[in-house]
């Protein structure tokens, strides 16, 4: 997006309602599930991965700019890929419990 | 059509499953399909931008994307289930580095191009760096803090919070600096200077992250872990705000929200505010020594520990990092099965920042098997401890302390605790009395109704579960 006048008060706008959004989203959450909360937001966060794909092919990048690029797609990869695995392993130990919920 | 077009509802879409995903985390039964939809939403955000790009560097990308897989798998896949925080801290961390390279890698190439820069643009790179730096570097700190490579203790020197107001001073002046730069009318000198003067807000953020993440003891990295997971969703916010793109915008801050509120309720469960977490050093060894607790302290066998068990109606198992350590879970839900079968009620109360991450032993038991049902939380047991015949404390220490009610002097006074204390009887697995991860020492030790069982918890629980089936 072209950054002016009339997208810069735009994308402020996306910010304080994500903001506010993400607030009423997890005001009440179980402390149960706090580690996997975590560990999901965690691999959200890992979208930077998109601004490391944009960094990485543009045109008339510098060697350098490339690299950093790269490096910034390696390592937003391991965030996401990383973070929703480990969170899909604890939510199925979860799983399991709530099969055995009829058990005491 | 349009590649504009394509990307904006492509990114909506992903905003879309972010936010159910999030939302369905936030809920037992719907927890994981929450997190396979956030996944979701995560490949169609990848996939747009790559649709809409023009010129792909396939090989880079592939490389790197390769290569981040496989680590990601492999770590995903291998870690166990008592290293879980440091591993989510790490992963974290990763994410910052990878916001901080994205502001870095576009200023460099703006800045070999000399391309006219608006403030609004350098400010938010400064933004991103500063905030990824901090969270990757501090991140760290927190990985080796709870892998136990570094002191898990507050370390602490004089002058301290005076040193980091003099590196935040620096970055805050070389930023005003750096930010009002023009790169088209810079000339030589000037020119090298404002990407030096980049490179030493990268070392000094990164130096900031150690310096604020190191007088924090092992008992408050729950916070800790909350406050930089929230950092990592606003470095990727601010990266969002360098390349103006809204789906970076939208995930980054809710990542920052939620972190924010789970740091809000850590601190809340330790009658703490943050800014006592992060600037007092909180436990340190050179810090505030309490009365100094002296007394008697009753050791018992496990064979006495089994007698009183076997007749008992009401037990609570208060589980800590001990437990995690020891890797008792399994004994621990055994035990726990034989006593239910003996007839007694048997329930799991589990501090909010008991371990070090949040809700670190609701993971453990739940790798172990044990019921949802049967784990309770402070003020469901609190109120009618005296029913309670048996309170088995597994490793865990502060969140017991009955300083926090009876001690003004105490540094934990007024958090709240699991009142052990008031139980008939409460048995405490440790190793031996030295005081807890926050260097506190706790008087329940020496009450007249305590009991202590030393050695490994994973032994003395497996001895008493052989003396059950005998």
């Amino acid at each position: 997006m072209e950054l002016n006048a009339t997208t810069i008060p735009l994308l402020f706008f996306v910010f304080v309602l994500a903001m506010f959004l993400g607030v009423e989203l997890i005001k009440k959450v179980p402390s149960q599930l706090h580690t996997p909360l975590m560990s999901g937001s965690n691999a959200i966060s890992g979208i930077t991965i998109v601004g490391a794909l944009i960094a990485s092919s543009r045109e008339g990048g510098t060697a350098i700019a490339t690299l950093l690029a790269v490096l910034a797609v390696l390592f937003a990869t391991i965030n996401v890929v990383g973070g929703y695995l480990v969170t899909d392993r604890m939510l199925e130990m979860f799983k399991t419990k709530a099969k055995d919920g009829g058990k005491p | 059509m349009n590649p504009q077009l394509i990307r904006g509802l492509g990114y909506i879409t992903a905003s879309i499953f972010f936010i159910f995903g999030l939302k369905m985390l936030s809920s037992q039964a719907t927890a994981r399909r929450g997190n396979r939809i956030s996944a979701v939403g995560m490949l169609i955000a990848v996939v747009t931008t790559l649709t809409a790009m023009e010129d792909i560097r396939w090989f880079w990308i592939v490389f790197g994307a390769g290569l981040g897989c496989v680590v990601g798998v492999l770590a995903a896949r291998l870690v166990k289930m008592t290293a879980m925080p440091e591993m989510v801290g790490l992963f974290n961390g990763f994410g910052g580095l990878a916001s901080l390279l994205v502001g870095w890698s576009e200023y460099h190439g703006k800045w070999a191009a000399a391309d006219p820069v608006s403030l609004f643009t350098t400010v938010a790179i400064f933004l991103t760096v500063l905030i990824g730096a901090v969270t990757f570097s501090g991140s760290l700190v927190a990985y080796g803090k709870l892998s136990a490579l570094i002191e898990g203790r507050p370390i602490l020197y004089k002058k301290q919070n005076l040193v980091n107001a003099f590196v935040l001073g620096a970055i805050a002046a070389l930023g005003i600096l750096f930010s009002v730069q023009k790169l088209d009318q810079l000339s030589g000198g000037g020119y090298a200077l404002v990407y030096l003067e980049l490179i030493a807000i990268v070392v000094l953020a990164l130096v900031l992250g150690v310096l604020s993440t190191i007088p924090i003891g092992g008992a408050d990295m729950p916070v800790v872990i909350c406050l930089l997971n929230s950092y990592s969703g606003l470095a990727a916010c601010a990266a969002g705000f360098v390349i103006g793109n809204n789906v970076l915008i939208v995930s980054g801050s809710l990542v920052g929200a939620s972190g924010l509120i789970l740091t809000r309720i850590m601190c809340k469960a330790m009658n703490r505010s943050l800014a006592n977490v992060l600037f007092s050093g909180f436990g340190s060894a050179v810090g505030v020594k309490a009365a100094g607790y002296q007394g008697q302290a009753n050791p018992i066998a496990p064979a006495d520990a089994y007698l009183i068990l076997e007749a008992a109606h009401n037990v609570v198992f208060v589980p800590g990092y001990g437990m995690a350590a020891a890797q008792a879970q399994h004994v621990v839900r055994e035990l726990g099965e034989l006593l239910h079968d003996n007839g007694a009620e048997v329930r799991y109360c589990i501090h909010p920042v008991a371990g070090r991450m949040p809700g670190h032993m609701n993971v453990l038991l739940a790798e172990a098997n044990v019921p949802y049902e049967m784990l309770v939380e402070p003020p469901d047991v609190n109120p009618t401890m005296e029913m309670v015949d048996v309170a088995i404390v597994i490793g865990a220490n502060d969140v017991v302390n009955p300083a926090a009610k009876e001690d003004q002097a105490s540094p934990l006074w007024g958090m709240p605790i699991i009142e052990v204390d008031r139980a008939r009887t409460c048995i405490v697995l440790k190793r031996s009395l030295n005081p807890g991860f926050a260097g506190v020492d706790n008087p329940l030790f020496f009450k007249s109704n305590t009991r202590m069982l030393f050695g490994d918890a994973k032994a003395s629980i497996a001895s008493l579960v052989s003396e059950f089936k005998q």
